[in-house]
């Protein structure tokens, strides 16, 4: 510690900065740039003066086909929706006390949730830069409240770290930071990292790695009081003769790579997951439920596509009605076509090769989201964590805490797991009540006490198993992008395919709007051309 | 000794890697949490059922609703040639994504060896020297409406 090297004051610090000047038009660029990247859309289309008497089929009522139904309508096209489930909405989807969850082998599961309580087994959770979902949720009078993505008083768990014990994601984040930081402090008061820095950089960074990461004046991670005012305390400051606070003590370093804190902190860094993020209240079905209020009187439910043609006159659809067995043909002037992959595969369908070769071309993820219902916020009341997750390594992945409802009395909904890969895989192939016991199982490693004791009922929603679409969401590579995204989203003929999997944004409601917008833009620039 | 233990250590680094770009690529909105530690069972019965299971059922019978179906495993007359079900594995088929990313090729034997001497009556096992055989040969995913 002899060789600690540190600007004596900020006020040095910042006159160093200062010198290095032309910051503030930087800054103005970046800003400038990041502004103009944050996204794809730019407003609603403007689509109007369709020939009269034109006519759009949309196959799917998902947000991509409802969407596409909402604008084409207003664009003056008559518009007809065929959709194979009981309800609308495809993945934008809540499961509540009362509906029935039937999978691919006939497997039902009933919901036993209370009223008000739901789990989200598709999309929960919405970024703040997603403009085309965040603008229709206005316009259609979805309310969106928080979703609380970072809890730092959630946990981090490991199966071989600090003996299974769960730890604060506070105090392992504290920590990583802390010991890194001081790492750095040594190796760049060694001199190890002198030609790789000016003298100014050296001492810039010196100053960051002893602010960032809470170290003492000798630059170390000791978990003094600093140290405490981050990762919390023993005793924590209250108020009196016996206000003092007491610190909490560091784990070492090699305790805190074992927790592999980084991986969340990392996580909370991507773009779309970062906060501020929100939820529609009461469900994310509220979001095709306001859809399917602007639309809802085009779309035929319960309607199975068997067929679909298409020649130089139109296109016509043959359908089936899964309730009744009635068999009928849909004729339109034009198709979109949000029929995912897995499905659409294997449907006799009149496009070329190339689209063909695409749509087999598109694998399908695997996901699995188990809610369970508790009788009360055990984790509010005696953890003080109100939203947010905590992370493991077991197939359970994580659980997420609810978002609504804070501090009140009565039943609420945990996310008890969010699976994909192996484990994913894994809870998909037990019956839903192995899945909700693999759950109560790993997720009792949390709060053990309480997990078991306040669970009411569960519901267990695997994405492979869904009759509907058979997986999750379409997986592309650098390698299947290059040869079939253009061929898939390309019209063909009079047909379009819309969909998230004719997107960037893969698995995200933004992608499937943005691709909806872009599908009827270019067939309403197709139909003014004929 | 020493060799062995670096030559272990390095597929273990491979492994994780492997895996964490498999979330990555397979789910957009993934739970955040890094890798699992979920290892996968090297018995073929048991690799049916923590993985294949998920799709094709724990009859092997498949199902779907939609219009469209996951293909039955039992009693699948395409299994006859084992390199049918090895090509699929390695690559995938229409909604299936390949496996080569999650299980070993020990682990594709043995599963596909079970498939298709106990769903089937096909009692020749897929080796380790067949995964290795198709995934050089690289032939195309067979043609298909995926039905089976």
């Amino acid at each position: 510690m002899d060789h600690t090297i540190l600007p004596q004051t900020r006020r040095e610090l910042l006159s160093m900065i200062g010198k290095a000047g032309g910051g503030v038009a930087m800054y103005q660029a970046m800003t400038a740039l990041g502004h103009a990247a944050e996204t794809q859309f730019s407003g609603p289309p403007a689509l109007a003066g369709a020939r009269k008497g034109a006519s759009v089929l949309v196959l799917g009522a998902g947000l991509a086909g409802m969407l596409a139904a909402h604008e084409l309508t207003k664009a003056g096209y008559k518009v007809q929706v065929l959709e194979f489930q009981d309800r609308p909405g495809g993945r934008n989807y809540s499961i509540r006390g009362g509906d029935k969850v039937v999978e691919t082998d006939g497997t039902v599961q009933d919901c036993n949730f209370a009223p008000g309580n739901y789990l989200n087994p598709g999309p929960w959770r919405i970024p703040h830069h997603h403009r085309t979902l965040l603008h229709y949720c206005k316009a259609l009078g979805v309310e969106l409240e928080p979703f609380i993505q970072l809890n730092h008083n959630a946990f981090v768990h490991r199966t071989k770290a600090f003996g299974g014990k769960p730890q604060r994601y506070r105090e392992v984040a504290t920590d990583f930071k802390g010991h890194v930081s001081e790492l750095m402090g040594k190796a760049l008061n060694a001199g190890s990292l002198d030609d790789k820095l000016t003298k100014e950089d050296k001492d810039k960074l010196l100053v960051a790695m002893r602010e960032w990461g809470a170290l003492d004046k000798n630059m170390a991670y000791t978990g003094d009081l600093k140290v405490a005012s981050q990762r919390g305390y023993d005793r924590a400051p209250g108020g009196g003769v016996g206000g003092a606070p007491t610190p909490s003590a560091v784990n070492n370093l090699s305790d805190t790579l074992s927790s592999n804190v980084w991986t969340q902190m990392g996580f909370f860094f991507n773009y779309v997951m970062q906060t501020t993020m929100f939820q529609p209240k009461g469900g994310m079905d509220m979001i095709g439920k306001a859809f399917f209020k602007q639309v809802g009187k085009l779309v035929r439910l319960n309607t199975r596509v068997t067929a679909i043609a298409q020649n130089d006159q139109g296109v016509s659809v043959s359908w089936e009605d899964t309730k009744t067995g009635q068999k009928g043909v849909a004729a339109a002037d034009y198709c979109v076509c949000t029929i995912p992959a897995t499905i659409l595969n294997q449907i006799d369908i009149q496009v070329g090769p190339a689209m063909k070769a695409a749509l087999k071309a598109l694998p399908y993820s695997n996901s699995v989201k188990i809610g369970l219902e508790m009788k009360r916020r055990f984790w509010e009341e005696d953890y003080s964590i109100y939203g947010g997750h905590s992370f493991t390594d077991q197939a359970i992945s994580l659980i997420s805490y609810p978002n609504n409802n804070f501090f009140k009395d009565g039943s609420a909904v945990l996310l008890g797991a969010f699976a994909g890969g192996a484990g994913g895989y894994q809870l998909a192939g037990m019956t839903p009540a192995q899945r909700i016991e693999a759950a109560l199982v790993q997720g009792s490693v949390f709060h053990p006490a309480e997990y078991r004791k306040e669970f009411a009922s569960g519901v267990a929603f695997a994405w492979s198993r869904a009759p509907w679409i058979m997986g999750c969401c379409a997986t592309w590579t650098e390698e299947s992008r290059a040869a079939h995204y253009q061929n898939l989203c390309a019209l063909d003929g009079r047909i379009v395919l819309a969909g998230e999997h004719a997107s960037y944004y893969g698995c995200w409601m933004e992608g499937a709007l943005l691709s909806s917008l872009d599908a009827i833009t270019r067939l309403h620039q197709r139909a003014q051309a004929a | 000794m020493m060799m062995n233990q670096m030559l272990r250590y390095g597929s273990l680094a491979f492994g994780v890697a492997a895996l964490a770009a498999t979330v990555a690529l397979r789910a957009q909105d993934a739970p955040g949490g890094g890798p699992t530690a979920v290892e996968v069972s090297g018995e073929g019965k048991e690799v049916y059922e923590q993985i294949c299971q998920a799709c094709h059922m724990a009859d092997a019978k498949g199902g779907g609703g939609a219009g469209a179906v996951i293909p039955a495993l039992a009693g699948n007359p395409r299994l006859a040639d084992k390199d049918y079900p090895t090509v699929i594995l390695l690559k995938g088929r229409g909604g299936m994504p390949w496996f080569s990313d999650i299980l070993t090729p020990e682990q594709m034997a043995a599963v596909l060896t079970y498939v298709r001497g106990h769903f089937n009556d096909y009692q020749d096992p897929v080796t380790v020297a067949d995964i290795e055989r198709v995934t050089t040969a690289s032939p195309p995913v067979p043609d298909c409406n995926c039905t089976q």
